[in-house]
This record gives C-alpha cells, structure tokens and sequence, in this order.
C-alpha cells in the first residue's frame, strides 16, 4: 500500500530536508522518484521517445522537408532515396514529411482522452469508493457496462454517430476509456475510506468533500498516473485503427493510422506507404509503454521489483 | 530442463503452422472469380439492386427482350421470339420462344411472364420504379399485364411513351422471368416467394444459384437446359475478396481466374506478368462533383462555372486512376446510343480565378464535400481538394461509408458531393431524368435525381425531357437528348468529369468472357478454360 | 478454498448484475444506433426506391414506431431468442451469427492456445531467470506485443509470409477450391476438413488460420507472459519455495510442481481476459484477413447500418466479454489481497 510503504523509502544521499507540510513530503517524494526515474533504463528510454514524439509534433515544420500536403502525382510511390527520404504516398506526398506532422494528431489525441477520461474516471471512482451503497452501486454499475463493450467496437460506434473526424475519435476514446480510472480509485479509496486519517478528519467534522479532494484524491494520484501512462500506448493504438478504418483524422492530414490505411492497398508493390506510419506507431508506444513501465517501478512500490 | 523442452515444442508447432504451404489452382471445370460482392441485398429480381446482385440475376434469368452485350444499339429477343407494338404506341405483344424451360424443368409460359412482372410491381421493392413508371400499379396490373394465347402476353402501358423506352426498361433486371410455380410453392406470407428467392433461384438463364453465403461467395451450377445452351463451365465462384491487393495477389498464383476489383497500382503490376491478360471495358457509370444550391453561398452560377474549371481532368484520368477512368463531361456515357462526347473543360486555375472575381465572389469560399471514404473518391477528392485549393477555394473532405454519404445526400444536408451515377437502364431518360428533370423543387417531393437532390429547378430543360421521353421517331428523339446534353454541360451546377472504365485481370486460358458496360451484361455463359 | 466460496457467492449475487449489465449494453447499443447519420431504410431498399417502396420498409423494419417501443420490442425479441432481420443479408440476425461465429471461435481459440502455450512458459522462465538476459529478452517480446498495430503487423505479415514467401495461405478461411468441396459439420475450418479427411483441404485450412492465429496468439503471449512473471516473481519469494529448494527440491520441481500451481488461479484469471482481449482484437485482425467472422460482420454491419446485425454481434461479443470478465471477477478476491482484507 502506498501510504503505508512511503515511510520507509530510502532516502537519497546527501538529502537533508525534514517535510514541514504535507505538501512538501509530497514534494519530496517526487524529488526521489524522479531520481530514481532517471536511473531506470527503460524509464529513460521511454522518456527520451516521448520527449522525440514532442518535438517532431513541434519541429514538423523546421523539420519537414517538403510540405506534408503537397501532392506531386508524377512522383507517386517513389520508394525511399535520396529526393525523398520515406518515399512517398499515392498521391506522391513526401511520406517523412508526413511522418513528422503524423506526431502532432498523435500527441493531441494522447493527450486530450487522457485529460478527459482520467479526471472523470477517478472522480467516478472517488465517489463510488466513498459514499458506497447506492451510489457506489450505480457508478460501478455503469462502469460494469461500459467496461462490458468491447472497446474498439464502441468507440467505432460512437464515431460513426459523431461523424469522423479528429475530435471526435477523441472523444470516442475517453468515453471507452475512463471506466479503469473509476474502478482503480474506486479500490484505493476504499482501502483509504476506513484510515485512521480519514476517520480523524471525519471526526474533526470536515466535510465529505474536502475529505475526498484533500485527503483521498491526493493518494489516488499516483497509480491514476500510472495508469495513464499505460494507457497512452493504448490510446495511441486505439486511434490508429478508428483511422485504420477511416473514422478518425481525416484527409489530408497525416495521421498514422490513416497512412497505413492508405498504404494498404499497395502494400504489396509499395511497401514504404504501409510500414513506415506503422513503424513510428510501434516506437512511439513502446515509448509511452516503456515510461509508463518504469514509473509503476518508480512510484508504485507494489510492483518495485 | 523442462520449459525449455516445452518451449522448444511450442516453437516447433508454430514453426509447423506457418511453412505449410498449399500450391493451390482453380479447379479445371470451375470458374473463380475474385470481386467484393458485399453489396448484395437480395438475389430476388423483383428485389435486386446492386451492381453484384444485378449481375448475378442476369446470368440466373432471361427477360423477354434482352441486350446483345457486344452490341448495345440493338435490343435482341429474348424468352419473346418477336413482338408487335400497336398503333397508338400502348400496346405491346411478345410471342414466346418455343421450348424453354426453366431449370426445374417446367416450361416458359406466358402465365410465368405474367407472374413475374405483376410481382415485380406487386412486391414494389427497390427496382419497381423501372417498372411502375409506365404507370403500372398494384391495382391496374390485372388489366395491363395478361396472357393473351398459350404463347402471347400483352402488355398495355397506360401513358404514351417512346417504344424504345418501354423496350429498354423491359431488358433490365426487373423484367426477369421467374419460375411461377417454384415460386408460388415457396412462398411465405403472401410474399410471391421474395424470401425463398433472395436466396435461391428459379430462372431458366445459364445458370442456378447453389449458395449465397454473405461475405464469402456466391457459387452459380450450369443449367444444362437453359435456353441459349449449357455453359461451358460447370461452376462459377464469384469469391468476396474485398481488397484490391489480395486479388491481385489470388489472380498471380492462380487461385482466382478472374479479379474484378483491381485498383491502377495493381493493374499495372500484374500487366506484364506472364500468364495474366488485362481488359478494360467502359462502363455507364459517370462519377461528378456537384453543389448543393439550397446552400445560398454556392447559389452563384460564377462558382458552377469555376469550379468545372477546377478540376485536373487529366491528371486524373491519366496518372492518379490511369486506366480505370476516361474523361467525360456530359450526362449520358460514351458508347451508348445518342452520347455527347465532348469534353470542353480542362484544369484552368487562371481561367477560374478570373470567373470569379468577374462575378465578384467573395475570397474565402469553403465548400465541405462529402465522398465515399474509399478510391477513387479519396483519390479524386484529395486532388479536386487541392486543385480548388489553387483558386482560394477551401474544400474540406468529408469521407464516409456510402450508407452514411447517401443518407446525407438523400437529405440534402451536402455542400459538395463527389459521387457517382450509373443508369437504371439502358435508355437516355434514366439518365435525362436524373440531370435534366426537376419541376419540383420542395423537401417534401424528394427525388433520386441528381438534380432534386442539389436543388437545381430547371422547369424549361425538364419539359424538354419530357417531350424527348414521348419522341416516337428513334433519331430525333436522340437528337434532342443531345441537345439536352449539351445545355446541361454548361450549365449545371455540377461538373460531370468521368466515365469508369472497368479493368479486369483474366488468367490467360480464360476466354469467352464478356464484360458489358453494365453489370447486367456481364456474361459467364460462354468462358471457357483451355 | 477461502476464495472459492467467496467466488460461489459472487457468482450468485452476480447473476442479477450480469442481466442488468446486458441490458444497458443493448441500451447503449440501440441509442447508438437509432441516432446514427445512416439511414437503415436505405440500406434495405436502395437509394433510388419510390417514396411508397421507401415508406414501406420503414414500417416493415418497425422504425415507425416510438424509440422506447422499438426497444422493448427488441428485448421481447431477443428473450425469445430472435435477434430481428438483418437488412444487408436479408436473413435473421440468429442465422448470421450462426454462420460467422464459429470462424471467430475458431480464429480466437487458436490465437489464446498459441498465447497460453508459449506465454505461461516464458513467464514462468522469465520469473526464474528474472533480470537477467532471458528475462529481458521475453519483456522486451511481451512490451512490443503492447505496442504494435495488429493490423499493421498482419498486413506486414501478409507481405512477408504470403506475398513474398508464398509460406502462408492468403485472406480468408480455406483457397477458393476447396470451399464448397468441404461439407459443413461444426462450422470450424480445421476441424470440417479434418472429419471430411480431404487432408489437401485441412492444410489449406491450416495455412490460411496459421498467420492470423499466430499474430493473435503474439498478443495475448505478451499479456499472458508478463503476468505469469509477475506472479510467479512473488510466489517464488515465498518461505516454502525457500524450504523445497533447501531440502534438494530441483529448480524444475520448484518452478514447475511447487510454484506454478499455487499460480494458476490468477493465472487463469488473466488467460480469461486475454481470451475477451482477442475477441475484440479480432475485429481490425478480421478486416485485414478478410475472416468472415463476428468482427468483420459487425464492422461492415455498422458501415451499413444495419442494426439488427450490428444490435445482436454486439450482443454476443458483449456476453462473451461479460463472462469472462465476470470470471476474472469472481476470481480476483484471490488475486489482490487488498479487497481479501477488506
């Protein structure tokens, strides 16, 4: 359990800070975690492909050699040489062009499901795990059937009545993705409902809510964040196959599941179009994989080896 | 060390599963035909609508009059010997051919001819309306439709029409003859046999439906007995492959004789190998792009005009879906009786961007255009999306699937659209009705046509239709379809821009094997391998 | 023991959950379906129908009716059994899941043995030789399984193995000639071929599920394989896995008599998600292989819209999900003991 296990961390060398506040323990907290963090291989490694995934979304346009629109039908299915570094498309775009503004949809969908479904699940969660009985009854009820749907065939869905595009992929995605938030807070705050602390602030006559945002939520951060990063590779793969199947960003931007889409039918003479959008997905999830890997090591102790 | 055993075998197993290969051929006596046949609703002629449902009942039924695929000019006999038409033009009389049977082995008759086209108008399912249009009803079919001796129908149109127009509505799908007995034995619920033929057949065509298992195959058996002669071939697989690049693959190894749906990349490729033949056939299916006027930005005829000048004909037709269209830019396809070949609008940027500021249209003009999120709608949309581009036009695609396109399209809700339009049948006034009638403009008097659903009201060109329609001398009539194709071109609010051209991958052995310009004139009577 | 009880009880208390969860996922389903963009009238008669053909396939298909009726309708429907028509195939809802399911059952059982066969192994070998290079090797595995497309890796699959090497069969379930050569018995490629002893048949069969199968099984390995590990890293670290090993307990024994068994509840809990895991990953694998299954069924439904088919697919997938997650539920007391202390 965190709140029992956080105590007995070691302490960083040379580290001479006595925590004055909650706040500052938590601070302090951090500050070693992160740390740590910078001393695990593959949290770095994934660090390090996160932050390429952030600056090829920015740089796309110092970067990019060619713009990522521009059609030039003589040059269609150029395979990768010098003129163009990737080749190009079916409609003679510069493929490692695209590949770099492919980072900016990505990263925007990462993002924007994570600040949707993450907040909401853990709020669904703290609600449910505190005041239990009927409340906790219908939330998890809820949070049983959206976790009962399979989730790409519900995102699928909901996009097909939202209209394809970009935002709404989105938010497809956060709607099929919050219900593991509601369930994780919903298991941390039960074990935290009957603590000591929370009993004494109870007993002080705090009220419910600041109860639950001051003392409880702070707690649940932690492995929500865990989650979160976990989730992205997901969430990244997700949104490929909603653009795979031609529900997510539309054309002509360049989104890595929409590029494969579009190489897919020339896979077989035109190789580059298909595997190369594929190729910087698997990277780029393994990135998110890879840090959310080594910060459950970091921050969860439970599963510190 | 006993994982590793373990783990050694699980390899071994996996290694296994994967190096068996199977050289694998079409059988001799079969033909195997790759295509997407995911559009089949029903195999019902009364019912059948889609491309791949309207090929398959072809080959299944014969009609009474029927088209020489080779040579559309002429309507050819049929099930009907020969035929009369009665002075004032309503009355039409077939005499049967003698000796037909239907593959159950009961005989044509003219009990059967009525049957199948009181049906048609009796279910009035998608197809109908080639039917129900020479004013037959439920109620009125009794008296219009009659056996007239053991080997006569006639048949009585209540309004006055061009002949040839009643003719060439009789050859489409519609007017197949079905088997009245088979089909009144397996009738349901007073449904004249619609479930049971869905998925079954009773013609007397070249061949009989053995399975239709949706997603997968429809597999045809010869009728030795048909009426034009046993097919060569004992079995005709049309097998579902979606992809274009699989079929291209199946038609390289010999898995597939026949592959329908390649894309240009994958034409090209197979091309020039050895054992690979490649035919292209024009189609009737003409693709455009078109504006909604109930949107009062795109009301201005500057920006029709503009916009047909917007367009890289060429580009396309010749790189970007090289082989699998040609340039055409009036309403009725090339080949067909009566066609306007005349393409005047080329991809003129400087041209267009002058139209409108003549016609000071303000900058920044969007259009959202909706298409079907597959090729050549991706493709075509993405280079019309950047050629506007030129021209300050913003053109914002909107893919989707042709059930979400179409449930837009019906609705009016469009700005752009980038679609296509195939004949229902093989008369100029399919077509004339579609692009150069509309007398009604209201949401409550909705129309298939192109124009109703672009809100183009053209009361003087319609009533032109009209008369072209009723026109009984067969080249004046086509005359004034000419003229009226020619108006239309310049100035509709929608640039026509393709005529489809079909290519088709055949193993080299593969012979006989017709490919009309539409799918009912796909023929599999005559391919042989060998 | 403790937890078999508890889970007899869950399992209880759960069935009146389960039938209300199936309820909300038709709800959801239905909702999604009525306020779709598509209209499902067209897609059963044609867009160039007469306003009379069109008004009348609407009342055939109930869309006349108020949403609230249609729905109660359907539930009626779907208690006796009759999960409505499908206006693509023109055949009722039953018959086509009938038809495309078994293609799924077979696809996906063939993946999660392929997972359960190398994953638990390489799990428990990882936990054994755990952080050394073994170890890194099977997590680095098990991370790209978590990071990669599946239908990306099958359609490089498809380039490599099919187009180029010519090992693997292509698209689909069996090569166009043996399709209709093969009597139908259980539905099951594999096993028809193998009834009918048509061998030239079954290899087909074979080397067409072979790819996909093995893709699947990637997926679920990864899943399957990191879990084991961790269970095993804990179980391993036990008192008496410490006692056998002193008492000369060979380390086979100890990985494999002692440590395993004492694993497999949890284990089996996680080979039960990853097995609805695949049900779902079917349906982009589906699409890829042209494998006319469930998912490839309810994708192209959904394009369509037709509901009915898109309503029972779902239906059926959800029910799968919905007991093998209520398996893993009921054994998950004995998984966490955080919950087992409450």
């Amino acid at each position: 359990m965190i709140v029992a296990s956080s105590p007995s961390l070691p302490e960083p060398v040379g580290t001479r800070f006595e925590p004055s506040s909650r706040t500052q323990a938590r601070l302090v907290q951090l500050a070693r975690a992160l740390h740590r963090a910078a001393r695990n291989p593959s949290t770095l490694a994934g660090s390090l492909i996160v932050l390429a995934l952030v600056f090829a979304a920015i740089l796309a346009p110092l970067l990019a050699t060619h713009d990522p629109m521009a059609q030039d039908l003589a040059a269609r299915l150029t395979p990768p040489g010098a003129a163009h570094w990737l080749g190009t498309d079916q409609l003679g775009r510069d493929l490692y062009s695209r590949l770099l503004y492919g980072a900016q949809p990505t990263l925007m969908i990462v993002v924007l499901v994570v600040a949707l479904s993450a907040p909401f699940g853990v709020a669904i969660g703290l609600l449910a795990g505190y005041f239990g009985g009927w409340v906790e009854a219908v939330l998890m009820r809820v949070t049983d059937i959206v976790m009962a749907f399979p989730r790409l065939i519900l995102a699928l869905a909901l996009v097909a009545v939202l209209q394809p595009g970009l935002v709404n992929a989105v938010i497809a995605i956060a709607i099929t993705a919050w219900p593991p938030y509601a369930r994780l807070a919903r298991a941390e705050t039960l074990s935290l409902r009957h603590s000591e602390f929370v009993e004494a602030a109870r007993g002080l006559g705090m009220p419910s809510g600041q109860i639950i945002t001051g003392q409880i939520l702070p707690l649940c951060l932690s492995s929500a964040a865990i989650r979160a990063t976990l989730d992205m590779a997901g969430i990244i793969l997700t949104a490929a196959g909603l653009g795979f199947l031609g529900l997510g960003a539309q054309p002509p931007m360049a989104e890595w599941g929409a590029m494969i889409a579009a190489g897919r039918d020339h896979i077989f003479d035109a190789w580059w179009v298909a595997a190369v959008p594929g190729l910087a997905i698997v990277l780029v999830s393994l990135g998110f994989n890879l840090l959310g890997d080594g910060l459950r090591d970091v921050l969860d102790p439970k599963h510190h080896d | 060390m006993k994982p590793m055993r373990l783990m050694l075998a699980a390899s071994a197993l996996a290694l296994t599963m994967s190096a068996v290969s199977v050289e694998a051929k079409s059988p001799p006596n079969v033909l195997v035909v790759a295509k997407n046949i995911d559009d089949i609703v029903s195999l019902d002629p009364g019912q059948a609508y889609e491309f791949t449902s309207g090929e398959i009942v072809a080959n299944i039924y014969d009609r009474l009059v029927e088209y020489d695929p080779l040579n559309i000019d002429k309507i050819a006999p049929g099930l009907a010997e020969s035929w009369t038409v009665s002075e004032d033009g309503r009355t039409f009389t077939f005499k049967l051919r003698q000796g037909a049977k239907f593959a159950s082995g009961n005989p044509v008759r003219p009990e059967d001819v009525v049957f199948s086209l009181r049906r048609v108008v009796t279910l009035n399912k998608a197809p109908a309306f080639i039917l129900t249009q020479f004013g037959w009803k439920p109620d009125n079919v009794e008296q219009m439709i009659k056996k007239a001796s053991d080997t006569e129908v006639t048949l009585t149109i209540p309004e006055t029409f061009a002949p040839s127009f009643v003719l060439n509505a009789l050859a489409a799908r519609p007017g197949s003859i079905v088997d009245e007995k088979e089909a009144t034995k397996n009738a349901k619920d007073n449904d004249l046999g619609n479930a049971w033929l869905s998925r079954n057949s009773a013609g007397s065509g070249p061949f009989k439906l053995r399975v239709w298992r949706p997603g997968e195959a429809v597999v045809l058996d010869a009728n030795k007995d048909a009426v034009k002669g046993a097919p060569k071939m004992n079995q005709v697989v049309l097998s579902h492959v979606a992809e274009p690049s699989t079929q291209r693959l199946m038609i390289e190894s010999g898995d597939a004789d026949i592959a329908r749906n390649l894309g240009p990349d994958q034409i090209a490729a197979v091309k020039d190998k050895p054992g690979i033949k490649v035919e292209t056939y024009p189609q009737a299916a003409l693709h455009f792009f078109s504006l909604n006027l109930k949107h009062d930005k795109l009301k201005n005829p500057a920006i029709w005009e503009a916009t047909k000048y917007l367009i890289d004909y060429d580009g396309i037709a010749n790189t970007l879906l090289k082989g699998q269209m040609k340039v055409h830019q009036t309403f009725w396809p090339e080949g067909f009786p009566g066609a306007v070949n005349e393409n005047p609008y080329k991809l003129d940027v400087a041209k267009a961007k002058d139209i409108l500021a003549k016609a000071n249209v303000p900058s920044g003009l969007t259009i959202d255009v909706d298409m079907i999120s597959s090729p050549p709608f991706t493709d075509i949309g993405q280079s019309i999306q950047a050629t506007m581009g030129q021209a300050g036009i913003k053109v914002n695609l909107i893919p989707g699937t042709s059930a979400q396109v179409i449930t837009k399209y019906r609705a009016r809700q469009h700005e752009g659209m980038l679609l296509y339009w195939a004949p229902d049948f093989m008369d100029p006034h399919s077509n004339a009705k579609a692009f150069a009638y509309n007398v009604d403009n209201a949401d409550t008097a909705p129309q298939s046509t192109t124009t109703w659903r672009n809100s183009w009201l053209i009361p003087e060109l319609s009533a032109r239709t009209k008369a072209a329609l009723v026109e009984r001398d067969p080249t004046k009539r086509l005359d004034m379809y000419r003229d009226l194709q020619r108006e239309v071109l310049k100035q509709s609010p929608w640039s026509m821009t393709f005529q489809a051209q079909a290519q088709v991958a055949l193993r080299d052995e593969v012979k006989g094997f017709i490919h009309g310009p539409t799918n009912d004139l796909v023929v599999y009577r005559n391919v042989t391998k060998n | 023991m403790r937890g078999l009880v508890l889970g007899g009880v869950m399992a209880a208390r759960g069935f009146a959950a389960l039938l209300i969860t199936l309820v909300g996922l038709l709800l959801v389903t239905f909702v999604v379906g009525r306020v779709m963009p598509i209209d499902p009238v067209v897609a059963a008669v044609g867009d160039k129908a007469s306003a009379e053909t069109y008004a009348k396939a609407r009342e055939a298909l109930g869309l006349d009716q108020p949403v609230w009726i249609q729905f109660g309708r359907y539930i009626g429907g779907v208690a006796r059994g009759d999960l409505g028509q499908s206006s693509l195939s023109n055949r009722p809802v039953s018959e086509d899941i009938a038809r495309v399911f078994p293609a799924t059952v077979e696809l996906s059982t063939l993946g999660i043995l392929v997972g359960i066969i190398l994953g638990v192994p390489l799990g428990v070998f990882a936990a054994h030789r755990r952080n050394r290079w073994p170890d890194q090797i099977i997590r680095s595995v098990s991370l790209l399984g978590y990071s990669t497309p599946v239908f990306w890796l099958g359609l490089i699959g498809l380039l490599i193995f099919y187009a180029q090497l010519g090992w693997s069969g292509g698209p689909g379930r069996i090569d166009t000639a043996y399709r209709y050569s093969v009597e139908e018995w259980s539905g099951l490629m594999l096993v028809d071929t193998l009834y009918s002893g048509d061998w030239d048949a079954f290899r087909s069969a074979l080397s067409h599920i072979a790819l996909p199968a093995l893709l699947l099984g990637y997926f679920s390995l990864a899943y399957i394989a990191r879990m084991t590990r961790g269970f095993m890293i804990e179980e391993l670290s036990k008192e008496y896995v410490t006692t056998a090993r002193l008492k000369g307990a060979s380390e086979a024994d100890v990985l494999w008599r002692h440590a395993l068994p004492n694993v497999l509840v949890p284990v089996i809990t996680v080979i039960a998600l990853a097995y609805a895991q695949l049900l779902e990953g079917t349906v982009l694998t589906e699409t890829v292989f042209a494998w006319p299954g469930l998912g490839l069924y309810i994708t192209n439904s959904l394009f369509s819209a037709d509901m009915p088919a898109v309503l029972g697919g779902t239906l059926v997938v959800g029910v799968c999900f919905v007991l093998l997650n209520k398996i893993s539920e009921i054994l998950y007391p004995i998984l966490d003991p955080r919950t087992r202390s409450r």
